[in-house]
Parts: structure tokens; C-alpha cells; sequence
């Protein structure tokens, strides 16, 4: 993992303190309100409905023990014993007070962490594969050009006041596990076929929200020597063509929309070319040097079967279940990665108390070389446990609640916090996410439905990633009543597709309905072996959509 | 108005004119009038342009070597295009000053300045709330960055510092 120098450390703590000297400054009158805003949300502080909340930057989702342990104390001393885990890999607190901020920031500082760039118009945390560096389908190893991008982004005087936010995911994997297409703007490590080199696939003008978009290709191919200069053409193009008049139309997407992919990529060519490359392009010797921080632990050499947790398997058939759906193959042989479920039977997606924060640090630093990462889908990982410890993990986990075995399962359902906390929902969705959960709740009905992904969001802005859902509910309001439109055939992957909408939307009550007559329509008409998703693109909208009105006109 | 730079306050030598009316020794005139402006130059007389930021650096290149100030317009703070164009202006080569205007907040001093601006034109209302000592300790408040080719005054460049440790370790070997 990347662990700061004298120079990151430095950069952060003076960011602490211009952001105590922002407060300062608007308690004091010398910057309004509206002035203040800006500022406020470039340090991830937002006003929700019932209190502050302050969003922590997980960079591309990795994490050490220290700093997890870090977040449960001020979980515990500054907060309400709990954060929430984002699509974005970010962690939230609901119940800041402006005036803890300051210390909070510096606490956070303490373990390298920060709250730069979380909100607001700029470029915001750079996400990755949850499984960078460990997954057996990788080319090769996002994270240090994540943290490359990452330091090149942070305070970036030119882009800190975009005409809205902008979201960068890469991903080194052939298997997209970043929603890659969904960002403004997405690096994906490809190989030259001719050559052999690595270097970049860059794709722009991804976005959910009201008008969800899949990115397009702008470069098939980048020497991996130019990806600052490359960047800051696209985001100098950005800043300058993206439209300023009106806020919904102002993402990178409606720029590539409207103008077309050829005549931005005519626009982003040109300016490239202007750019002095050697003026702004890293060395290859720092490259190197981050790369250095994220070179393989110190495995061992292990047999590629475990036959102790075969043998635990056999007398524990909840353990067995936990393997099948928690466990993903691993680059090295006799490891795994561990991903830690935050989707208890009605719990609220994404949560966690200081105590599981605890007990996950001591796992991480007991059996996984001391890492962690966070999942877009808001879960976590233990990205390098031996086989033979699963076992013993998983009897930790299950202490604390944290073993429930159903990643990639109905169950496993992405939330925004929607209404409960947020100033802009429309409705409610964590309320849906816990009634399906438990709607769903049996492990063989579980097992028998398979992988599918159910995503909320609580209104169009689409925080849930609804749009991307293989079952995507969207809560809107509809004469004062929650209503809930659904749609099928979402897929975040390297075959991304959004989803379809199913009728017209639905009061809260009849949401589990509904999606039990989408499921069974899948179980009805699936072939031998096919996941939802699979069974939804040979037969189409057309059956889901019949067995819904029946629903939707009992709804009416 | 208030015209600051990285020294303080200072006086504006510049008159701005929305006609042909260039008699002052130093006058900034809008784009339209820039080149009927350059041709009626007096020796001695300097001419600067006044720019919105829906105007492009490429469309002054032509003018680059005869221009002395470019003043490009900020409508608000939050809206960053300038820092864009200032960037343009000097990649491209302009190399007079260069001057950003608008009610941006002190916080924005060391973007302005990374960013190739030499000096900001505040509006009164600004101004008021926002008096040049807090322009000043914003300007030296972030000592480092990490942005190469965004270098100006004190700050140091992260990524500079750190070649420059390694060729020292190197030559420690
Ligand atoms: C609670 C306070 C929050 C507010 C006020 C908020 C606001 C917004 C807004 C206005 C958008 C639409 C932006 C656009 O289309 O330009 C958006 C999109 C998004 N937000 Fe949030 N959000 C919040 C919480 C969250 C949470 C908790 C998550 C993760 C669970 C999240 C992740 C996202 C994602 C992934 C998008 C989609 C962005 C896209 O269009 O590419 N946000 N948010
Ligand atoms: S989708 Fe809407 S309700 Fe949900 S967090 Fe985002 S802005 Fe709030």
C-alpha cells in the first residue's frame, strides 16, 4: 500500500488548515454563504436533513488496519458509533458538527487520510477494482496509477472549479469490476497487441444521474508515459466547452453527447499536442516509485487446495456456504480474497458500527498482510487471506455479525441513504433495501435465484446506481406518495447495458412484489447455468414486463 | 475595484475603454476593438484586451508579441474557465501580464497564480469582506503542489522535489 512521504503529509495538514481558516472566515463574515459552499463540499462536509455530514476519501477503496481503527474512533468520539460505506468507496458520516470538523480533519490527517475533493465541482476520489493486485484476470495492477492520478488531482489549481463534478475509475482487469463506463472519465490498462507494452484505454462521458450515459472510447491507446498530459487536455477541454448554463447539463457526458465523441476527440487531440509533455508528465522514475509501495506481500508457497477448510467445510455447511459466495479467486495460489458482507438480513447496506471497524482492522492485520479494500458495492475486503485461515476468519466475522454469505445474491443490495438522511430524496430507500432483504432472506432461496444485483436509489440522481442494476428501483414522488419504478436488465460490467424500465411506478408495499414476479420469470425461463442477466438478454424485456402489470394494475 | 497581486495592493494604470477613444498611455479595449486598437497604437502606448470566457487564448495568438495585459473576465467564482484560458495563454507563449477579474474569493489566489494570472481585479462588494491580507496568506497557505508546470512564487513541486532527492541520493552512491 502507498504510505505517504514528507511532501503528502505536509499537503494534507496545510489543507487542514485552510479549511479551519475557512470556517474561520465565514464565522467572521468574510466569506458569505453562498461563497462558503463551495468550499465546504471540496472538503466533503455536506448539510443533509437532520445534521452535517462528512464524506472521507477512501482512495481507490484501499485501506489499512491503522486507519480503519482510526475511523472507529471518531465514529465513537465525534459521531454516532457507525459510518456508511458508498458506491463511490468513500465513508460517511451522518452526524458531524462543523465546529469538530477541524480536529476530525486532523485526526484523519494522523493516518494519511483526508476529505479533499470528496464533493463539489472538481475532480473527485479516483475509485478501482476492489480486487487490484490480487484478481487472477489482471493485466496488471491499477493502483499505482490510481495513486498517481490521485496525487495529480488533489488541489489541481486549474480544475478545482469544473462546471460540475468529475468522477476517473480504472481498472488493469480484463473483468470490469470498477463500473468503469459509468464515470466521466475511465482508464483501462490494455496491451498493445503489436508491441506487448501496457499502456491506456481511455474512455469518457460515462454518468447516472437524470440522463445516464455509457462512456465512449476517446483513445484506444496511450503510452503510459503521457497519462498526466492526457489527462489535463481532456480536463482543459472540459472546463472550457462543458456547458455553464445549466447545472443538469453541465457533467462531461452532455459535452460528448451533443458534441459527438469525433469532435471532442479532434478538440482533446489538438490541445494535447500543445501540451509540453515533459513539463507536465511524471518521470517513469516516480512512477516507479509508487509502483514500489504496492509490490506483492510476502506469500507463501502454498498448495493450490486447502484441505483443512475442506475438512471445515464438511462439518460446517454455513461455512461452506460462506466459501461458495464470499470467497474470490485469487492470483496466488492457496489465497483468496475474502469479501466481508455489509448487508446483514435487514441492515442498512453499507453500514458499519465502530466495533465491527475494530474487529475487521484485527482480522486485516492478523491474516491479510494488513489491507483492506471497499467495494463500490459497499461491502469490504480482505483481499489476501491464506485458504487455510478462512475458517478462523470467517468464526471472527460471524462474532460480529459481519459473515453473512450472500455477495453477488439478492440479497447483497446496493442503497443511497434516500430519505432517511438526504436533503434531496424523493423517497425512502434504505426502508426497501431492508424489506427486500428480508423478503429474501432464506439461503436456499438465496442460491437458487443466483447471482443478481438489486441497486436503490432514492431519487433520479441515481447515487445508488439503480440505472445499472439487473433489478434497479428508483424512489421517486408521486402526489405526495412514494412511488417506485423499476427497471431490469442493468449491467455494470465490460457488457454494460442500462436498465429497462418495467411499467409505471409502484407504491413502497407492492416493491417486493414485484421484484418476486421479475425473479420468477428469470427462474421459469433461465437454460441450464444462466444468471439472471444472462436469461434477460436471450428472452428480453417483453415477458418481465408482462408479469409485472399484473402487479402494476393491482398497484393502480 | 481593488487590484491586487502577489505584493499587495496596487494602483491601476489602466484606463478601459468601450470605444476608440485610446488616448490614455495605457488602455485596455474589448476584443472586437483589439485590432483596429493595435493599429492605432502611438509609440510608447500600451494596449491590453479585455476578454469574457466564452473567448478563446487561440484567438490572440496572432497578437501575442504587440498585447501588454490580458484581462480575463471571471462572472462568478465558482465558474473556473478562466484558469483554463490563463493556462492556454501561457502554453502558448503570451508572456505580458495577465490579469483575472471578477468577485473570486481569496482562496482562488493560488489557482489565479498557478495558473499564470499575475494580478486580480475585485469588486468592491469583495473587497470589503475580503481585505488584502487574507489574499496574501492565501497565496502562501498551501506551500506545495503537485501539479508540474504550475509553479509560481514559494511553492515547492512535489513531484520536482522528489527527482531532485533521488538525483542527490545518486550522487551520494
Ligand atoms: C447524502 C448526500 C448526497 C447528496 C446530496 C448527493 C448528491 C448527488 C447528486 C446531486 C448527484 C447527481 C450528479 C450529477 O448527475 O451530476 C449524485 C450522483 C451520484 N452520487 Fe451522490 N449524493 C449523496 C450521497 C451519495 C452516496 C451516499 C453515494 C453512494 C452510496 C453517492 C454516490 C453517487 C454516485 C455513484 C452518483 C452517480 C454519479 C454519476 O452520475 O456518475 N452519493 N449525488
Ligand atoms: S440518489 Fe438522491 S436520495 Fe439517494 S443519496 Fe443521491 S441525492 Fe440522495
Amino acid at each position: 500500500m502507498y504510505r505517504y512521504d514528507e511532501f503528502d503529509e505536509r499537503l494534507v495538514r496545510e489543507r487542514v488548515a485552510q479549511f479551519a481558516s475557512q470556517v474561520a472566515r465565514r464565522i467572521d463574515g468574510s466569506l458569505t454563504d453562498a461563497e462558503f459552499l463551495p468550499l465546504r463540499l471540496k472538503n466533503g462536509l455536506y448539510l443533509q436533513l437532520h445534521s452535517y455530514m462528512l464524506r472521507i476519501a477512501v482512495p481507490y477503496g484501499t485501506l489499512h488496519a491503522r486507519q480503519l481503527r482510526q475511523l472507529a474512533r471518531i465514529a465513537d468520539e465525534y459521531d454516532r458509533g457507525y459510518g456508511h460505506f458508498t458506491t463511490r468507496t468513500n465513508l460517511q458520516f451522518n452526524w458531524s458538527k462543523l465546529k469538530d470538523v477541524p480536529t476530525v480533519l486532523g485526526l484523519l490527517a494522523d493516518v494519511e487520510m483526508h476529505c479533499i475533493q470528496t464533493s463539489g465541482n472538481c475532480i473527485r476520489n479516483v475509485t478501482a477494482d476492489h480486487f487490484a493486485g490480487v484478481a487472477h484476470d489482471e493485466i496488471e495492477d491499477p493502483r499505482p496509477i490510481a495513486e498517481l492520478i490521485r496525487q495529480w488531482s488533489t488541489l489541481h489549481p486549474e480544475f478545482e472549479w469544473l462546471g460540475r463534478k468529475f468522477k476517473i475509475a480504472v481498472s488493469g482487469a480484463t473483468h470490469d469490476r470498477a463500473v468503469v463506463k459509468s464515470h466521466d472519465l475511465g482508464v483501462r490498462i490494455v496491451r498493445d497487441p503489436a508491441s506487448g507494452e501496457t499502456g491506456y484505454e481511455i474512455l469518457v462521458g460515462g454518468g447516472l444521474g437524470r440522463t445516464p450515459f455509457a462512456a465512449k472510447v476517446l483513445r484506444e491507446f496511450l503510452p503510459r508515459e503521457d497519462l498526466l498530459a492526457y489527462l489535463e487536455a481532456v480536463l482543459r477541454v472540459y472546463n472550457l466547452e462543458g456547458r455553464r448554463d445549466n447545472k443538469f447539463k453541465a457533467r462531461l457526458k452532455i459535452l460528448v453527447h451533443e458534441l459527438g465523441i469525433e469532435a471532442l476527440r479532434a478538440l482533446v487531440e489538438e490541445e494535447f499536442a500543445h501540451i509540453d509533455k515533459a513539463r507536465v508528465n511524471a518521470d517513469p522514475q516516480e512512477q516507479a516509485r509508487i509502483a514500489a509501495y504496492f509490490a506483492p506481500p510476502a506469500y507463501e508457497d502454498l498448495p493450490e487446495v486447502s484441505r483443512k477448510l475442506e475438512d471445515a467445510q464438511i462439518r460446517d455447511p454455513e461455512l461452506a456456504r460462506f466459501v461458495e459466495h464470499n470467497l474470490f479467486r485469487h492470483k496466488k495460489r492457496g489465497y483468496t480474497a475474502v469479501t466481508i458482507s455489509l448487508k446483514p438480513i435487514g441492515g442498512t447496506p453499507g453500514d458499519i458500527t465502530s466495533e465491527q471497524m475494530r474487529a475487521v482492522a484485527d482480522l486485516a492485520e492478523k491474516y491479510s498482510f494488513d489491507e483492506l479494500r471497499v467495494t463500490h458495492a459497499q461491502n469490504l475486503v480482505l483481499p489476501n487471506v491464506k485458504l487455510d485461515d478462512v475458517a478462523e476468519v470467517y468464526e471472527a466475522l460471524k462474532a460480529h455479525d459481519l459473515a453473512t454469505a450472500n455477495i453477488g445474491r439478492i440479497t447483497d443490495i446496493i442503497s443511497c441513504p434516500g430519505l432517511d438522511y438526504c436533503s434531496l430524496a424523493t423517497a425512502r430507500s434504505i426502508p426497501i433495501a431492508q424489506v427486500l432483504s428480508h423478503h429474501f432472506a432464506d439461503p436456499e432461496k438465496q442460491k437458487q435465484i443466483g447471482e443478481v444485483s438489486i441497486k436503490i436509489s432514492g431519487c433520479i440522481n441515481a447515487c445508488g446506481h439503480h440505472h445499472v442494476g439487473n433489478i434497479g428501483i428508483l424512489g421517486l414522488e408521486k402526489k405526495g406518495v412514494e412511488s417506485y419504478q423499476i427497471t431490469v436488465g442493468g449491467d455494470p460490467s465490460e457488457n454494460y447495458a442500462l436498465g429497462e424500465l418495467l411499467g409505471p411506478g409502484v407504491p413502497a408495499e407492492y416493491v417486493p412484489e414485484a421484484v418476486d414476479k421479475v425473479v420468477s420469470v428469470y427462474l421459469a425461463e433461465r437454460q441450464q447455468g444462466e444468471t439472471f442477466i444472462e436469461t434477460y438478454r436471450r428472452i428480453g424485456l417483453a415477458p418481465f414486463k408482462a408479469a409485472f402489470k399484473e402487479i402494476a394494475d393491482v398497484a393502480a | 475595484m481593488l487590484l491586487l497581486d502577489r505584493e499587495g495592493a496596487k494602483a491601476d494604470l489602466w484606463t478601459r475603454v468601450e470605444t476608440l477613444d485610446i488616448s490614455a498611455d495605457k488602455v485596455i479595449v474589448p476584443s472586437a476593438l483589439l485590432q483596429d486598437a493595435l493599429a492605432a497604437r502611438r509609440p510608447g502606448q500600451q494596449i491590453g484586451v479585455a476578454i469574457d470566457n466564452t473567448e478563446r487564448a487561440a484567438a490572440l495568438e496572432p497578437y501575442f508579441g504587440a498585447l501588454a495585459l490580458v484581462v480575463i473576465a471571471f462572472p462568478t467564482g465558482y465558474n473556473g474557465r478562466g484558469f483554463s484560458i490563463a493556462r492556454q495563454l501561457r502554453e502558448r507563449g503570451f508572456s505580458g501580464l495577465l490579469r483575472a477579474s471578477g468577485p473570486l474569493v481569496s482562496d482562488q489566489f493560488p489557482h489565479a497564480l498557478a495558473c499564470g494570472f499575475d494580478e486580480i481585479e475585485l469588486p468592491d462588494a469583495s473587497a470589503e469582506r475580503q481585505p488584502v491580507e487574507q489574499w496574501l496568506a492565501a497565496a502562501a497557505r498551501i506551500s506545495l503542489n503537485y501539479q508540474r508546470g504550475y509553479n509560481y512564487g514559494a511553492v515547492a513541486n512535489i513531484l520536482e522535489q522528489r527527482r531532485a532527492a533521488r538525483r542527490a541520493g545518486a550522487a551520494n552512491v
